[in-house]
């Protein structure tokens, strides 16, 4: 089995093809782009085009959105083949896909639905990420969800469950910061705290997102929106897992309200100079 | 147990009548449905941008509110079956042709299957065109017989409204004016390299290329476009099929299929 990242240890954004024009002009300053795996599932076109001009200059992370790896159900043997496909015409560096369902009863909701966490379903997420390894034949990484509601039957934390999700199949994790930040504040406990559970050993690449503040009463309620800059406290958490874990490749995603190139790349850049100030330190976890 | 919730939940994404399913629990207990309709909401504003994304000149012509209306009701009737974003909607047209307040639009639907055949067309598979040149290399005695490989994005709208006018307007094309000749338009699409082409195709043309497309030899397809349009130019709509890239492959058939 091919390792499960090797996404250099920098900065790097999700891609937009309203970007490209600035992208190709000038090799730019990034480790890495990464792609929702379904955008680049049609035959042809510009995407194709697109995603070869980036791979070619670029290490390339594919993200997948629709696998529904936490659903009851089995996979969708169609999709996985694409995913299959998309990966032997890109080769990317890292695949990923998340701890969430989004298929039910031939229904595609078009958004990460959440799970309870017990010994049903880490069988059943378990038994989906070896089938998803065993096809594409590599290791790949599970990001972590934001989520606004609980489970009353949940017996598991959920890092405990990713931890035991990646003993049982040998994936490896994407840490979410600000999903972990938004959930916490969703649903009232430490983000600190969350985080320092984490089992920050196992994760391959660090996704930070701008989040949405609106209400509930007199408490804030946060929605992952990817639509703005990451907020100061995801920042500073983000800072304190390097500081403590040292460099991992981070992501800036930015899905929703797209900035114009120059801001995104800002973003990379402050995520690159918490990276750059503890390089010293670099191949512990790429070694471990 | 889990197959059990996810049910309910599922069922509970699209109807807000029904109740939240148990054992889900917010911060504040009772601000449990506020949160569950984070989901709700999540997943219809993210259709309704997928369908405003692909038919943004059908947005155009009944204005935002109109179209996020008609959306929900086929959303709620027609939910995604893949997760391949870019198709969702593919039904969106026929729904839109038997959606009783867009009655009074009778050309919208129309407008609705070009953009959705430009998605189809986007995506398509590549191919080359075929050198015009290599036409040249064909004697005067073989062109008849000669078969083409129409380009794989290749799509033809026909309407009895002049919807590539009407889409042009909408799409940022063409100005917008007033449209004084209503004629029925045909719409070739096409992708022949990374951009999508949409045409008006000359009288004759959809059935000529419909015909070749079956792969009939042009003299045949020629003859059936100009028995349906009286006016068909067969040396207009020859060197269209070359200027838009449509030509992937060709070939000669042999006098045997010609006459059967």
């Amino acid at each position: 089995m091919s390792p499960s990242s090797l996404l250099p240890c920098r900065a790097g954004v999700s891609f937009k093809p309203q970007h490209f024009p600035c992208i190709a002009e000038a090799q730019q300053p990034l480790g890495f782009f990464e792609i929702h795996a379904e955008n680049y599932m049609g035959a042809g076109g510009r995407p194709h085009a697109q995603l070869q001009h980036i791979r070619a200059h670029y290490a390339l992370s594919v993200h997948g959105v629709g696998l529904s790896i936490g659903a009851p159900q089995p996979l969708d043997q169609d999709h996985l083949a694409r995913l299959k496909q998309l990966c032997s015409r890109t080769e990317p560096q890292s695949v990923s896909e998340h701890l969430a369902w989004s298929a039910h009863d031939g229904v595609f909701f078009n958004d990460l639905l959440p799970l309870p966490y017990t010994e049903e379903t880490l069988g059943l997420v378990a038994e989906h990420i070896d089938e998803v390894q065993t096809q594409l034949r590599r290791q790949i990484l599970l990001e972590n969800p934001a989520t606004y509601i609980r489970f009353a039957h949940s017996t598991i934390p959920e890092p405990e469950f990713m931890h035991e999700i990646v003993r049982r199949t040998g994936c490896a994790l994407l840490l979410d910061i600000n999903n972990i930040y938004v959930s916490a504040i969703n649903h009232g406990s430490d983000p600190l705290q969350d985080l320092s559970i984490f089992p920050i050993e196992h994760v391959r690449e660090i996704h930070l997102a701008g989040h949405a503040e609106s209400s509930e009463g007199s408490r804030p309620l946060l929605i992952d929106a990817h639509g703005s800059p990451v907020a100061d406290p995801v920042m500073a958490l983000y800072a304190r897992t390097i500081a403590e874990a040292g460099p991992i490749p981070t992501l800036i995603e930015w899905d929703n309200d797209v900035p114009q190139w120059p801001q995104l790349l800002a973003q990379a850049h402050a995520a690159q100079s918490i990276l750059d100030a503890h390089e010293g330190f670099s191949h512990h976890i790429a070694a471990a | 147990m889990f197959t059990a919730l996810q049910h309910d939940f599922a069922a509970a994404l699209f109807d807000p009548d029904r109740k939240v399913p148990d054992g889900i629990s917010g911060y504040e207990p009772s601000a449990c449905e506020a949160r569950f309709n984070i989901y709700r909401n999540n997943v219809t504003v993210s259709l309704l941008d997928a369908l405003a994304a692909r038919f943004s000149a059908t947005q155009r012509i009944v204005g935002e509110d109109f179209f996020k209306s008609m959306a929900r009701v086929f959303i709620a009737g027609h939910p995604p079956a893949s997760p391949l974003m870019m198709f969702y909607g593919d039904e969106f047209p026929d729904f839109i042709s038997s959606f009783a307040p867009a009655a009074e639009i009778p050309y919208l639907a129309d407008v609705a299957r070009l953009e959705a055949a430009q998605t189809r067309a986007y995506h398509a598979e590549d191919r080359d065109p075929l050198d015009p040149l290599l036409l040249q290399t064909i004697s005067a005695d073989d062109l008849g017989s000669v078969r083409f490989k129409l380009h794989p994005s290749l799509e033809i709208i026909s309407s009895p409204h002049p919807i590539v006018t009407i889409w042009g307007m909408n799409a940022g094309v063409v100005p917008l004016d007033e449209i004084t000749e209503w004629p029925a338009q045909d719409a070739l699409i096409v992708r022949p390299y990374l951009d999508v082409d949409t045409r008006l195709l000359p009288p004759g043309g959809a059935t000529f290329l419909r015909s070749l497309r079956q792969g009939k030899p042009l003299a045949h397809a020629a003859d059936e476009a100009a028995a349906t349009q009286q006016d068909f130019d067969l040396a207009v709509n020859l060197a269209g099929l070359f200027s838009a890239g449509l030509v992937v492959a060709l070939s000669i058939v042999s006098p045997k299929d010609m006459t059967s």
